[in-house]
């Protein structure tokens, strides 16, 4: 039929508008990277069977990470507040009760080992600019250093939860709560901000969160960004790549690699998805989509019917 | 005063008032079409349906939009996306419907342009066509700019550049087109009011000259025939509907007009519910921030077409370029020398023209998008080229044609 031809030939040319312009010129534009599953190949793999208790000693004690770290399973409090924190480090250390949980094991036993490298920033913190690392690397308590370290990795992990129970939320705010805010979470730097009775309290509350992001923009070298649309503008890809691999897509970036499991890195992009769309408005959209489709095809069919009631006169 | 009888129905008391049965059957009963059209005849039914779609959605975002730098990206992204019961909905009936909507439209100007439906009284169809096109241009514009995202901020400062004429450098019109030295909250203002006043007028206005313009040329058939309506319409008032060649809008053409409607409402919705993103691009998800250029600047895909005649050339011949894109189309009446209404296939070497000038303008938009490297600036610059020298052209093919 004529009208079918012609239809094919407007659809012909407006699906090459189509493919031109959206999958082609974006495939074009846009460099990616290829998922490596979270396995940190680059980083050495380490054999050794830890003990957890002695673990715990070398974490308390020589590994000095409670120095820095809070442990809250554990009943250990945060050496100093957060602000004071960030003015020393440059940013809050993470607490480490799930960090067993979240981490990749081989990504845990370098990062105690030599932060800068396994977290990917040396060339932050060459010999050169005359800057270290504000984790200290762990030099060793006397016997075999490998094994010391293996021993805190097992101790991390009994004390976190299966990973499994960890939430997305917890995944997001341990691995990249320090460092960024969501704002259509109320997340910010320094946990998610409360509701203040008095507005001064808000205010004050605001304000610390500005020195904290003063301290963070001098160690970082700029304040990283609000994250709450970033899914929607980067993509799963992107985003899923970046957090494996930041320096394989923004080349000389500040941003570490945090070293996340793949269950966890899966959780950190859900959080985020929720928050540039939420999980009930992808939902709603779905059902409501269904509706209205239904509604159009009745339309239409009704309409045939009309139109071919009405052109029987006709021809 | 004159004498009214009391009214029967509700229906007559109208009309004693009103003249509705008047304007029924003038607008509608006995309100001609050619018989022989096809469906491409009720895009302009679809156009209007998208504006109105248009219409309602952007009233519905306007009840929470704010103009504001400050909140402008938030009350989008936040309030009207996630926040407001069902502002998701509008949202994206608003920013699919901007983009079909030019679809609708090429398609709509490719049709008359090859069925030669802009002649022989029909100029002035054409001309108020163009202007709904170019209203309609300013409106997508200015309607970029209101999420106050990366895009619709470096896009807003690359177009009004082009204010400063090339090499006549004057600075002080881009300044007084933005309010600013550089977009800011004069800026969004201005766009705000262009955006939700000023251009809905302007497309209102063009859309009723538009249709008084159809009224006594009539809509062309798909065979260019010259057709005696005033013959056709007496024969099917007659009863003789079968012999005559012409049918009434309604509920004749009506009836088909819904079905290609709702045809076009099932495309849509499937887009709006499930395929929006190239409607919502994702640079634009990046509030804005002018310290930080994105890496790409491309407008929506379609200005690409004229963005591409701009951007291979150097400065100031691009702008002369840009310029010439701009206006040839509205001359396309007076360009076309041949007397022939005919569909382009049938017409010798205007079908090739056609044609190559479709193609060509595929060609462009895809090139406006891509990064202006390499085999991509070249091609983009060899179509600039044929795009120009077909318009130049034109006349002279047209002279030639043969009368059929
Ligand atoms: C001198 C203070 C200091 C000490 C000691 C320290 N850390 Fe850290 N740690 C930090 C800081 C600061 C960060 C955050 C670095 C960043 O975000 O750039 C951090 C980050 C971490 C992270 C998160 C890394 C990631 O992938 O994001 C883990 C896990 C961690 N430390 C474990 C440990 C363990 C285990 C020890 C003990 C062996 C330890 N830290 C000792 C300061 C310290
Ligand atoms: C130690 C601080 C730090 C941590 C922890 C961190 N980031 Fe970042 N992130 C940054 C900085 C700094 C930038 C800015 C990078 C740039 O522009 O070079 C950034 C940028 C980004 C970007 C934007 C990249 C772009 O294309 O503009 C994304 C997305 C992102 N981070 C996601 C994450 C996620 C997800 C996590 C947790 C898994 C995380 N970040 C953890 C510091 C951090
Ligand atoms: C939103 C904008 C527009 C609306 C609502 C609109 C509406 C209409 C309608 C209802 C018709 C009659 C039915 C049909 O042939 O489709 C029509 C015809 C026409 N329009 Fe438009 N139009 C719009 C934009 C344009 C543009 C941009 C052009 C090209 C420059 C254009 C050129 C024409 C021509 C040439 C005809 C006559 C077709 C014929 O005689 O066969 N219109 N328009």
């Amino acid at each position: 039929m004529k009208e079918l031809k012609i239809l094919a030939v407007v659809v012909f040319f407006s699906l090459a508008v189509y493919i031109l312009v959206e999958p082609i010129a974006h495939g074009v534009m846009h460099k990616t990277i290829d998922k490596q599953g979270f396995a940190y190949k680059d980083l050495p793999d380490v054999n050794k069977k830890g003990d957890a208790t002695r673990g715990k000693d070398l974490v308390m004690g020589a590994g000095a990470c409670t120095g820095c770290h809070s442990i809250e399973v554990a009943g250990i409090a945060p050496t100093m507040d957060a602000l004071t924190a960030s003015s020393s480090y440059g940013v809050v250390p993470p607490d480490l009760s799930i960090a067993g949980a979240i981490y990749d094991e081989r990504f845990l036993h370098a990062l105690i080992k030599n932060p800068a490298k396994a977290l990917d920033v040396e060339h932050k913190f060459t010999p050169d600019s005359g800057k270290m690392h504000p984790m200290s690397s762990f030099g060793g308590a006397g016997g075999d250093i490998d094994q010391e370290i293996a021993d805190m990795v097992a101790y991390l992990k009994s004390i976190a939860p299966d990973s499994a129970s960890v939430t997305p939320t917890q995944a997001f705010e341990n691995a990249c709560g320090r460092c960024h805010e969501v704002r259509y979470t109320n997340w910010t730097q320094m946990g998610e901000k409360p509701k203040f009775k008095k507005e001064r309290d808000s205010l004050i509350y605001d304000a610390n969160v500005l020195d904290y992001q003063d301290n963070l923009k001098k160690y970082m070298g700029k304040l990283p960004p609000d994250l709450s649309m970033k899914y929607g503008a980067r993509g799963e890809q992107f985003m899923s790549t970046f957090v494996e691999n930041p320096q394989g897509l923004l080349h000389g970036t500040s941003m570490p690699r945090v070293g996340l499991n793949a269950e966890s890195a899966e959780k950190t992009l859900q959080y985020l998805h929720d928050s540039y769309e939420p999980q009930a408005m992808r939902e709603e959209r779905d059902r409501t989509g269904l509706w209205v489709m239904g509604f159009l095809l009745i339309l239409a069919s009704v309409a045939y019917l009309w139109k071919r009631e009405v052109w029987k006169d006709l021809h | 005063m004159a004498n009214f009888a009391k009214a029967n129905s509700v229906e007559e008391w109208l009309d004693q008032r009103l003249a509705i049965r008047t304007i029924r059957r003038v607008m509608s009963t006995e309100y001609w079409i050619p018989k022989n059209v096809n469906f491409l005849w009720a895009m302009g039914m679809i156009l209007m349906v998208t504006f109105k779609l248009l219409l309602v959605s952007g009233i519905f975002l306007l009840m929470y939009y704010q103009p504001n730098v400050d909140t402008a990206f938030d009350s989008v992204n936040y309030t009207i996306m996630q926040d407001v019961a069902y502002g998701w909905l509008w949202r994206h009936v608003h920013a699919v419907g901007a983009s079909v909507v030019f679809l609708i439209i090429y398609i709509h100007m490719f049709t008359g342009i090859y069925y030669g439906s802009y002649k022989k009284g029909r100029e002035l169809i054409w001309i108020s066509g163009m202007i709904l096109f170019i209203t309609f241009s300013g409106l997508a514009f200015s309607g970029y700019m209101l999420p106050w995202g990366q895009m619709s901020y470096w896009a807003g400062m690359v177009i009004t550049n082009l204010f400063s004429a090339g090499s006549l450098e004057l600075h002080g019109i881009v300044e007084w087109v933005r309010g600013d030295y550089v977009p800011g909250q004069a800026f969004l203002d201005r766009f705000f009011m262009q955006h939700v006043l000023l251009l809905p007028l302007g497309v209102l206005g063009a859309i009723g000259l538009h249709f008084a313009a159809l009224r006594l040329p009539h809509v062309n058939n798909q065979d260019g025939e010259e057709i005696n309506f005033e013959e056709e319409a007496a024969k099917y008032k007659a009863g003789k509907k079968k012999e005559s060649k012409v049918m009434a809008f309604g509920n004749d053409f009506l009836s088909k007009d819904i079905f290609v409607l709702s045809v076009f409402l099932i495309f849509f919705f499937y887009l709006v519910f499930w395929h929006y993103g190239f409607a919502l691009d994702p640079v634009n998800l990046d509030p804005a921030d002018g310290l930080k250029t994105p890496a790409h600047i491309y407008p929506e895909w379609y200005f690409l077409w004229s963005y591409e005649i701009l951007r291979p050339f150097p400065k100031d011949p691009g702008l002369i370029a840009f310029a010439f894109s701009q206006v040839i189309l509205l001359l396309l009446p007076f360009l076309d020398r041949s007397p022939n209404v005919a569909p382009a296939n049938r017409r010798g070497p205007f079908a090739i023209w056609f044609w190559v000038f479709l193609v060509d303008m595929i060609v462009l938009t895809a090139m406006g998008k891509l990064p202006p490297e390499g085999i991509f600036n070249t091609i983009g610059l060899v179509a600039a080229i044929v795009f120009i020298l077909l318009w130049v052209a034109l006349p002279f093919i047209t002279k030639l044609e043969k009368r059929l």
